[in-house]
């Protein structure tokens, strides 16, 4: 019984399959995963957004919305009725077909994404050799349709924003790759699958997650900096700073390509939330070995709805970075870290099994980062700002 | 260390979360169509016309002077001077306004109209909620639209509202003692009339009333 419930997503597509004759089975099976992808994801972002206004409503002490249906729930359904109903602006002067293709290839991309990204047991559309080269590489194509939209739109905001997002995400693609890269080096694949199978074993009950290491955890800290960075949300949402640059690439966008771009930002969310999971918090693998009898998929969803909510959390905390120490922050510190921390993966991996390699990378790491953060620290002044000249 | 007050800030948002639900005395904000704030006393959004008494089209206090029509910098105001005229409220025969309209649209609220009145008419409303369907007449509010009493003037500003009545009630008492003394003067100045050789004090005490008249400023 709980077997099925497990499997469950996979029997009923075997079972929908299973009416068409023997030669489509294969490419129906396919084009069910990719509906089940394109209907679920979707539907977490409308999860998303609603959690995320009342969320940070509620870090504001305000309500939040309170008004479509109990509680404020129906709001992304008022949403999306909202922006589909809306004029449909493209500016006289913009390249029009690059302004049409830029959301729709940027939703393309993040879609494609979802295709590597085990949600459950044996629940991935493509299980590939190189699954994580394959979303890496969908990953950063989502900078071209952000440039294709500033630079199609003939704004100076939306142009300004998409240079930022271009020079904002390059740089953290660097400390994102590297920090994965220490995953693939410990589980000797580049199979988002076999990284997942490598994580659910178990010691005393405990599970085997990446990010109960320390390079692991040091690799998770920095990964989560750089997805944060990588889907422009919060403290780094500079490309889209609105009291700069209007709405940045988007500017000049509105009604349901808007609703677009909208979507394609929060299904890069969920989807480097999903990565993140993959790589350093076991997948779909219980976090106890008693807890495994729920179901493979529901781990994993909750796992990436739980990094959503802090996602959420440090939008509501912190303010934006400045240009400069937006650069700074991702080439002196997080790159060198990641750098070292390659180097004490491999510490980890030749020291062999004891408690020796515990103490001595987490002492490396800690020593190393305590270190950093003083350098880049001296000589700064935090507290209230003064001024020279003026007062 | 780095990144102790990115947990420091994370901390407080994280108490500021959980306390919204515990402690409604937290929340900055009101459920508002059911919930409303109570304007504060010097609030100011809309003029609205002041009449006394309970009859809007008699008790008026505009005379249609004009001076707000002409101070009003984005020129929201129209008024129509009426043809006879009624008692204003010291019971001197005044003209009235026979249109007076005001363009909600066009209105910054800036209260130099309230300024300017010399009859204490025109007075700010703490009214904000005027949005309408009809976007031409519905935002054009006529003198019927724009009355309202001095009871409710006393009720949105009472502070403001008394001063005023001080006022105006030392204003109809100067007239009233204006016009006793003008009555004496009426009444003395047959009797002078008809002794013109031994009045010679009287006519100076005559001479003497009338002394208020230009600083009264009636006619």
């Amino acid at each position: 019984m709980l077997e099925k419930a497990d499997q469950l997503f996979v029997l009923l597509r075997d079972w929908v399959v299973g009416f068409l004759p023997p030669g489509w089975r294969d490419a129906a099976g396919v084009v069910l995963g990719v509906i089940g992808i394109v209907a679920v994801f979707p539907g977490l972002f409308a999860i998303t957004t609603v959690l995320e206004r009342k969320g940070l409503g509620r870090m504001q002490n305000r309500i939040g919305p309170n008004r479509t249906g109990p509680f404020g729930i129906l709001q992304p359904i008022a949403d999306a009725i909202k922006s589909l109903t809306k004029e449909d602006i493209v500016p006289l002067n913009a390249d029009a077909v690059v302004h049409f293709l830029a959301p729709v290839f940027l939703v393309v991309v993040v879609f494609m994404g979802f295709a590597v990204l085990p949600v459950g047991r044996n629940m991935v559309l493509v299980d590939m050799d190189a699954s994580l080269l394959f979303y890496f590489a969908m990953g950063a194509s989502t900078e071209v349709s952000i440039f294709m939209a500033g630079w199609s739109s003939r704004n100076k905001y939306s142009l300004l924003g998409a240079m930022r997002a271009v020079a904002q995400m390059i740089s953290y693609e660097v400390p994102l790759l590297m920090s994965s890269i220490v995953v693939v080096m410990m589980t000797g694949s580049l199979s988002l699958v076999r990284i997942v199978e490598a994580q659910n074993q178990y010691t005393w009950g405990l599970p085997h997650w990446y990010i109960f290491t320390p390079w692991g955890c040091a690799a998770f800290v920095m990964y989560a900096i750089a997805a944060t960075a990588e889907t422009n949300r919060s403290p780094f949402d500079l490309p889209e700073g609105e009291s700069e640059l209007v709405a940045g690439y988007f500017t000049e966008y509105s009604g349901f390509k808007f609703a677009l771009f909208f979507l394609g930002e929060y299904l890069g969310m969920l989807s480097i939330s999903g990565l993140g999971t993959t790589l350093f918090l076991g997948g779909w693998s219980a976090p106890l070995a008693a807890l495994n009898w729920v179901p493979s998929w529901i781990w994993f969803f909750s796992k990436v709805m739980l990094s959503i909510v802090v996602l959420i959390w440090v939008r509501g905390t912190l303010p934006r970075l400045r240009q400069d120490q937006l650069m700074n922050f991702a080439w002196k510190f997080v790159v060198p870290m990641t750098l070292l921390n390659l180097m004490v993966a491999a510490l980890w991996r030749f020291l062999g099994e004891g408690w020796a390699r515990w103490v001595v990378c987490s002492a490396i790491l800690v020593i190393v980062y305590v270190a950093a953060g003083r350098a880049g620290m001296r000589g700064k002044h935090f507290g209230p700002r003064t001024y020279r000249y003026a007062e | 260390m780095l990144g102790e007050g990115i947990l420091k800030g994370l901390a407080e948002t994280a108490k500021n979360f959980a306390g919204s639900f515990v402690s409604a005395e937290r929340l900055t904000t009101v459920e508002y169509p059911e919930q409303r704030i109570p304007t504060a006393e010097n609030a100011r959004v809309f003029p609205f016309l002041v009449f006394d008494g309970t009859n809007w089209e008699a008790g008026m206090r505009c005379v249609a002077c004009q001076i707000c029509e002409k101070e009003c910098p984005p020129k929201c105001i129209y008024i129509e001077k009426s043809k006879d005229k009624k008692p204003d409220f010291v019971g001197k025969m005044q003209i009235y306004p026979a249109k007076f309209d005001i363009d909600v649209s066009v209105c910054m609220s800036c209260q130099i109209c309230v300024e300017v009145c010399p009859f204490e008419a025109i007075k700010m409303d703490t009214e904000f909620e005027l949005s309408t369907t009809d976007r031409f007449g519905g935002l054009l509010f006529d003198r019927k639209h724009l009355a309202k009493s001095n009871g409710y003037y006393h009720k949105i500003h009472p502070t403001e509202a008394a001063e005023v009545d001080a006022r105006l009630a030392e204003e109809k008492a100067k007239a009233e003692a204006k016009a006793k003394a003008a009555a004496a003067k009426a009444a003395a100045t047959p009797a002078s009339g008809s002794a013109p050789g031994a009045a010679a004090p009287d006519a100076k005490a005559a001479e003497d009333a009338p002394a208020p008249k230009p600083s009264g400023g009636g006619e």
